[in-house]
């Protein structure tokens, strides 16, 4: 797996918006942003009501997520590229969703909305008609996806990898800072844990840092090559980040994302958190 | 629940202004409101903490915690930030002036 592979610049996505065989799909955080613009072409993916199950808190299921991709009008061999605000965050989600599901042709556009709209690039309210398609989703891939009991197990054993901000790591606030702080769950972070927020491995514009500079990134923190990983958040968007540089960008073998993070892990019984910055 | 609030609305309904501290603003450009600006909030220590999307009427805003923060935005009118020390929960307002 290198870069070339799992990521596309944007000059690539504006040559290939047209292509036969590709198709854009755009997540975003806030679920309104498409219907404002999107590229030409993409159509939208609700992460909140598409991605998740709408009743039992879990993502959807292998059927689910193939009746989700024949409506969209993805077949099994289309190149996806996804993209989406707030740095790809959810679209990074869906990426890895994708992956459990084991589509084979996935990438991400590099910089997401963000650098798109920052070079100026074209944006369209005209929403795409796909006809339908028969979608075969594979069974779910768990070899990425750790459920809590792994995580507690975890603790001391593997790269506990937290991508929350400082200040959720420690304790101090319990969600990020766009968002109300009323929450039911204990503040802190799982112990053994070693914080590497996910900004860090992005640039200012939304793209990826490069190879050298992530290597250095993770190694400088703590991060041991020779460890199996489970990345977590607050709801497993951000550390769908980190588990796509970490597995995918560097080519990392045993990394897991932890979707339950920490509004699960935060709120189970008897489980140990620790407190404060390290 | 958890997507990004529309900036230039008013306050979440619920939100206790004696317990959430909301750093609020507009991004400007001379004295015409910058929209679709990319508005960052980075921590005392310059790490950062959470980004936004300025509305149509350049407004942000942010849930944070008493403490030292900036705010900095990205747009394609230019680049400016501001700091906000807030010493309380409540409602801070700044501008953003980029250039």
């Amino acid at each position: 797996m290198s870069r070339e592979d799992v990521l596309v610049t944007a000059d690539w996505a504006e040559k290939n918006l047209g292509t036969e065989g590709v198709v854009f799909l755009e997540v975003d955080e806030d679920t309104t942003a498409y219907d404002g613009g999107h590229l030409p072409g993409a159509v939208k993916i609700n992460w909140t009501t598409e991605l998740q199950d709408p009743v039992r808190r879990d993502i959807v299921s292998q059927e689910q997520f193939a009746e989700l991709l024949s409506s969209k009008g993805v077949a099994d061999d289309d190149l996806v590229v996804l993209y989406g605000g707030n740095n790809n965050w959810f679209a990074a989600y869906a990426y890895w969703e994708f992956k459990l599901y084991g589509h084979e042709k996935v990438v991400l556009l590099d910089g997401g909305r963000k650098k798109w709209e920052l070079d100026g690039r074209t944006l369209t309210t005209d929403v795409p008609e796909r006809s339908g398609t028969t979608y075969t989703a594979k069974p779910a891939d768990n070899t990425i996806r750790a459920l809590r009991d792994e995580v507690v197990e975890a603790i001391d054993t593997k790269n506990l990898v937290d991508v929350r901000s400082p200040d959720e790591f420690s304790g101090k606030i319990l969600a990020p800072a766009h968002l109300p702080q009323e929450q039911s769950q204990r503040p802190g972070h799982i112990p053994s844990a070693i914080n590497i927020p996910w900004s860090k491995a992005a640039n200012e514009d939304g793209t990826f840092k490069s190879d050298e500079e992530l290597t250095a990134l993770y190694g400088e923190a703590g991060f041991d090559a020779g460890k199996s990983t489970i990345a977590y958040c607050r709801i497993g968007e951000r550390s769908s980040h980190t588990w796509f540089v970490l597995r995918e960008l560097l080519g990392h073998s045993d990394v897991k994302n932890y979707d339950g993070s920490w509004t699960e892990y935060g709120s189970l019984i008897g489980v140990p958190i620790e407190l404060g910055s390290k | 629940m958890c997507g990004a609030p529309d900036q230039a609305a008013q306050l979440p309904a619920g939100t206790d202004l004696t317990k959430e501290t909301v750093l609020a603003g507009r991004v400007v450009a001379g004295d015409k409101p910058v929209g679709g600006a990319f508005v960052r909030l980075l921590d005392g220590t310059g790490e950062f903490t959470a980004e936004v999307v300025s509305s149509a009427s350049g407004d942000f805003r942010f849930f944070a915690a008493p403490g030292t923060w900036t705010v900095r935005a990205l747009s394609r009118s230019g680049n400016g930030e501001a700091t906000l020390s807030p010493e309380a929960p409540g409602l801070h307002r700044t501008e953003i002036a980029v250039a």
